[in-house]
């Protein structure tokens, strides 16, 4: 497929996602540029949202949003139930059309691109609610997030397998008989089968315990700092969001009302207390 | 009838005007949404103002009836038929969102049921025999809609689709009483003596059995339309509404869903049973054919055409039924086509305009220019708020 | 014990047709949540086009072929062109679009092959073997059916089991926006559903045709109602279901055809219908009451 061969070059590193190690050809390619971009807090934005609106009817939800996601960081984008933050990442992957602003990705305006042609762009959404197809098997939810690359090596579901073992003992079963948190593992290597340079994830840690959100939240720092993957998280636990994250953005009412530092932004008490609920 | 512009105060006044309609329903919100400042020339007392429509229609169906001639009269009866049915139809599918395309069949046990009850040697009043007509629909109606009541949507559709396939088929299997293949032919009532001097003083024209019947349909027409406007003006009505637009908020209203669902049934089929025992007198032959699924399909493009709950909708949509098809046979005999062939054409345009309607006015004739006159009125209120 | 024997036979063979359209409206309820009731209508209408040709003195083979692609490309601008804009919308709007068609196609057949019935003749004997002394329901033709019906079911299961695009059907079925996030064109993929629907559906017209040996523009009207009788019966989201319903429903229609009358089959199916509706709505093989009919 010829689309997956451009992605695959012009992905740099950042594609081999959790999978790179000893992958053969386009893997060993990313290896290690895609370290150089993890961590620096000089680097580029990966996606750039600018005067994002939407809105549901009369209802204005979204109201001139601003932000960036930057290579190789973790963006968290935080705030009450009803702030927008979901309306932003729908926007975002197109799901909901915007009535003004624009959304580039990688210097492309994506603004108007038809949803699935996001994903072959290097942007995976994992959407609220998990978003797994319990009607499939484990393993066919696996195999749908990697259709658009065309034929896919087996070593690639193996790797996401060992990145999590609790779901490879069940890759069989479908995928209604899975817990909240082996449906939020699943759709995570899901996304990153499709090997994704930026993944948008909208409130993962929704009824999962608190252990669970933990772990998720590890491996997520991992995969940034080790791969270079680049994270756009929307959370309502803002305290959790935080401590992973390396930028904050608190959105209220469809507006965002500062834009800062992960840690500064949680030792200020009184944003906190006004926006955060912590 | 109801769709007369009035200043009525209904609970639900003024929800349509907020946002375009997208569902085939949507008419029927319309409906109950003309907010104060409509004409006023009308009583404002609901059943006053219904029965000066009443009046006022019954003169002009004598002036219709009476200036044109008797192959004009025939297609009165057939359109009053359709007109009935599709009336009945519209207050279940267009109030109470329940769909049926059983109401061909429904209309079979009136017009069988009259058919029986004419042919006995000492024939019974007519008016009793359309209320039995009426009675032995409403029981069946009753028994579909206990079912239909649970049942929504797609499985609806083909529940009362089987019901509409299924049905005719106990008229072949009872063959010697229900006259099988054949059918039976029905016997014109005879018209009483006040009827041939009524006209012959009106207008001096020839009281036939045709005329006769003609009046009979119309006046079954207008009574059911009378009666229907006013239920849909009641409480009864607006109860449907709730059931088909707040299901769950009418529950917890402690509505019985159920119970009204089943009552929007059992009126709907009278109407189909009293169109069925006029189709009878009409037509004269009552026969399987005459009651397939197409006849259920056209009633509802009828109602559809009309939109939904607008029983001024359904009555023109009823109308095209009748003189749509002539127009078309004509056409389609001048391209060479035998006749049953022509005939068909208008059935492929009755389709076609399902989807039209569907897909560009699910509000349907009536209903689109009522929300576009509706919209016109708020644009013109919003301006001279902001000026 | 023969009879018995005879309507047995019969039973599975026109349930094994009832399970094949059944099939074709699982198919598109799966995907679309809509139940095509245009689907008998199109079946009829793709016969007719392969019995014109065949009574044109081409083979039945040639006429199969063409009513199969006919079928496919029907299928497949009808979802385009006039399913796609009530996809999701209200569901009373979906189906009176379908109901539009279904009226408009049948007339259509009509107009353009007249009214009349037409004799069709089938691909195979429709003799029935013999055993012993005794003539069984089942004959070559009988057997191509079965065989032509199996063939299909097969196939489909490959596609959805064993392909990359059964994989991407079945994910825009389950999971439209999902699959949409996964970069997955979930618009084709409801228009191949519908297209190979109504290659099923064409399928069971061809099959049907040859076993009542006369059709007219509504041969196909008990066979849209047995057939979604099937599909409920097999729970509707189900293609292993709407199969059995199928086989189910043709043997218990076969029973009432020779034990009382063929005036009572569609009377039957109602019954059947509403029974499972109330008391089974899941249809026979759910495990939880969950899904409202």
């Amino acid at each position: 497929m010829a689309e997956t061969g451009a992605h695959g070059s012009t992905a740099a590193g950042a594609a081999g996602v959790g999978l790179s190690k000893g992958d053969t050809g386009r893997g060993a390619a990313t290896g290690s540029s895609v370290i150089a971009g993890g961590g620096t807090a000089t680097a580029d934005a990966v996606l750039s949202v600018e005067g994002l609106s939407a809105a549901y009817g009369p209802v204005k939800a979204l109201d001139g949003v601003t932000l960036r996601a930057e290579q190789g960081r973790i963006t968290a984008v935080l705030g009450a139930n009803g702030a927008g933050k979901t309306t932003l990442l729908r926007t975002i992957s197109g799901l909901v059309r915007p009535t003004a602003g624009r959304v580039v990705l990688d210097g492309e305006d994506v603004t108007r691109a038809p949803v699935e042609a996001m994903v072959t762009k290097g942007m995976a959404h994992v959407p609220e609610g998990r978003g797994v197809i319990a009607e499939l098997t484990v393993d066919e939810n696996l195999r749908v997030g990697s259709l658009f690359r065309g034929k896919v090596a087996q070593d690639e579901f193996d790797r996401v397998y060992d990145l999590f073992p609790r779901i490879a003992e069940r890759r069989g079963q479908t995928a209604h008989t899975l817990s909240g948190g082996e449906r939020q593992m699943l759709v995570i290597g899901r996304a990153l089968l499709a090997r994704p340079r930026l993944l948008l994830l909208d409130e993962p840690s929704l009824g999962l315990a608190p252990r669970i959100v933990a772990q998720i939240f590890a491996l997520l720092r991992k995969l940034v700092d080790s791969e270079g993957l680049s994270v756009l998280l929307v959370e309502q636990n803002a305290r959790s969001a935080l401590s992973v994250a390396d930028t904050g953005v608190v959105l209220n009412l469809g507006r965002v009302v500062v834009t800062d530092d992960a840690a500064r932004l949680a030792g200020d008490e009184d944003l906190r207390h006004a926006y955060l609920g912590f | 009838m109801s769709d007369l512009q009035t200043p009525a105060s209904s609970p639900t006044a003024g929800a349509a005007t907020s946002d375009a309609p997208s569902t085939a329903t949507a008419a029927s919100n319309a409906s109950s949404a003309q907010a104060a400042g409509g004409r006023t020339f009308l009583p404002r007392n609901t059943l006053l103002r219904h029965l000066l429509v009443l009046v006022l229609c019954a003169v002009g169906a004598v002036v219709l009836l009476e200036t044109t001639d008797l192959g004009f009269n025939a297609q009165v009866g057939y359109v009053a038929f359709y007109a009935i049915a599709a009336g009945g139809l519209t207050v279940l599918t267009g109030l109470n969102g329940q769909i049926s395309l059983g109401h061909g069949a429904l209309m079979a046990v009136g017009a069988y049921t009259t058919a029986l009850l004419l042919d006995a040697e000492e024939p019974l009043p007519l008016v009793v025999v359309f209320l039995a007509a009426v009675a032995l629909t409403s029981l069946v109606g009753a028994i579909v809609g206990v079912a239909a009541a649970r049942l929504h949507g797609p499985y609806l559709a083909g529940a009362t689709l089987a019901l509409a396939v299924g049905l005719p088929g106990l008229a072949l299997y009872y063959r010697s009483f229900l006259g099988g293949e054949q059918g039976l032919t029905v016997s014109s009532p005879d018209r009483p003596e006040w009827f041939t001097d009524v006209i012959r003083s009106l207008s001096g024209g020839s009281p036939s059995g045709v005329k006769w019947i003609a009046y009979i349909s119309v006046a079954c027409l207008l009574i059911t339309y009378f009666l229907l406007a006013n239920l849909m003006r009641s409480r009864v009505g607006r109860t449907w509404r709730a059931v088909r637009d707040q299901e769950v908020a009418a529950e917890l209203a402690g509505i019985d869903l159920g119970r009204w669902r089943v009552l929007a049934f059992v009126v709907s089929a009278a109407a189909a049973g009293l169109a069925g025992a006029v189709l009878a007198l009409v037509v004269r032959l009552t026969a399987p054919t005459g009651f397939t699924i197409v006849l259920s399909l056209s009633l509802l493009t009828a109602i559809v055409i009309g939109g939904l709950g607008s029983l001024l909708g359904a009555l023109i949509g009823a109308a095209l039924l009748v003189f749509l098809p002539r127009v078309l046979r004509d056409a389609g005999e001048s391209l060479d086509m035998d006749a049953a062939q022509a005939a068909e054409i208008s059935y492929v345009v009755y389709g076609v305009i399902l989807v039209l309607v569907m897909l560009f006015a699910p509000a349907g004739l009536v209903g689109s220019i009522r929300l576009a006159w509706m919209k016109q009125r708020a644009r013109r209120a919003a301006g001279g708020t902001t000026r | 014990m023969r009879e018995f024997i005879n309507l047995t036979l019969g039973g599975v063979i026109t349930g094994a047709v009832y399970a094949a359209f059944a099939l074709a409206l699982v198919l598109i309820w799966r995907s679309t949540r809509i139940v095509n009731f245009a689907q008998g209508a199109m079946g009829a209408l793709t016969t007719f086009i392969a019995l014109s040709l065949i009574e044109s003195g081409q083979s039945y083979w040639v006429g199969l072929v063409v009513a199969l692609l006919a079928g496919l490309v029907l299928g497949a601008v009808i979802e385009r062109l006039v399913i796609r804009p009530v996809e999701g919308g209200p569901e009373l709007n979906a189906v009176i679009v379908t109901l539009g068609l279904f009226i408009a196609i049948q007339a259509l057949i009509s107009v353009l092959f007249g009214v009349n019935q037409r004799a069709f003749v089938a691909p195979f004997s429709t003799i029935g073997f013999t055993v012993g002394d005794s003539n069984l329901a089942l004959s070559p033709n009988t057997l191509f059916t079965l065989g032509a019906v199996l063939l299909v079911m097969a196939g489909l299961v490959a596609l959805f089991r064993f392909t990359r695009v059964g994989l991407a059907m079945r994910a825009s079925a389950f999971g439209q926006e999902v699959a949409r996030l996964l970069g997955v064109r979930v618009g084709r993929m409801l228009t191949l559903g519908w297209a190979l629907a109504a290659v099923v559906g064409s399928l069971a017209g061809m099959l049907i045709a040859a076993e009542v040996t006369f059709v007219a523009p509504t041969f196909m009207d008990s066979l849209i109602v047995f057939g979604f009788v099937a599909a409920v019966l097999g729970g509707l989201d189900s293609p292993i279901g709407a199969v059995v319903g199928g086989l189910l429903l043709g043997l218990a229609l076969s029973y009432v055809r020779g034990y009382f009358s063929d005036t009572l089959t569609g009377m039957a199916a109602l019954v059947i219908l509403v029974v499972v509706l109330l008391v089974r709505p899941g249809g026979l093989f759910s495990t939880t009451q969950t899904r409202r009919a």
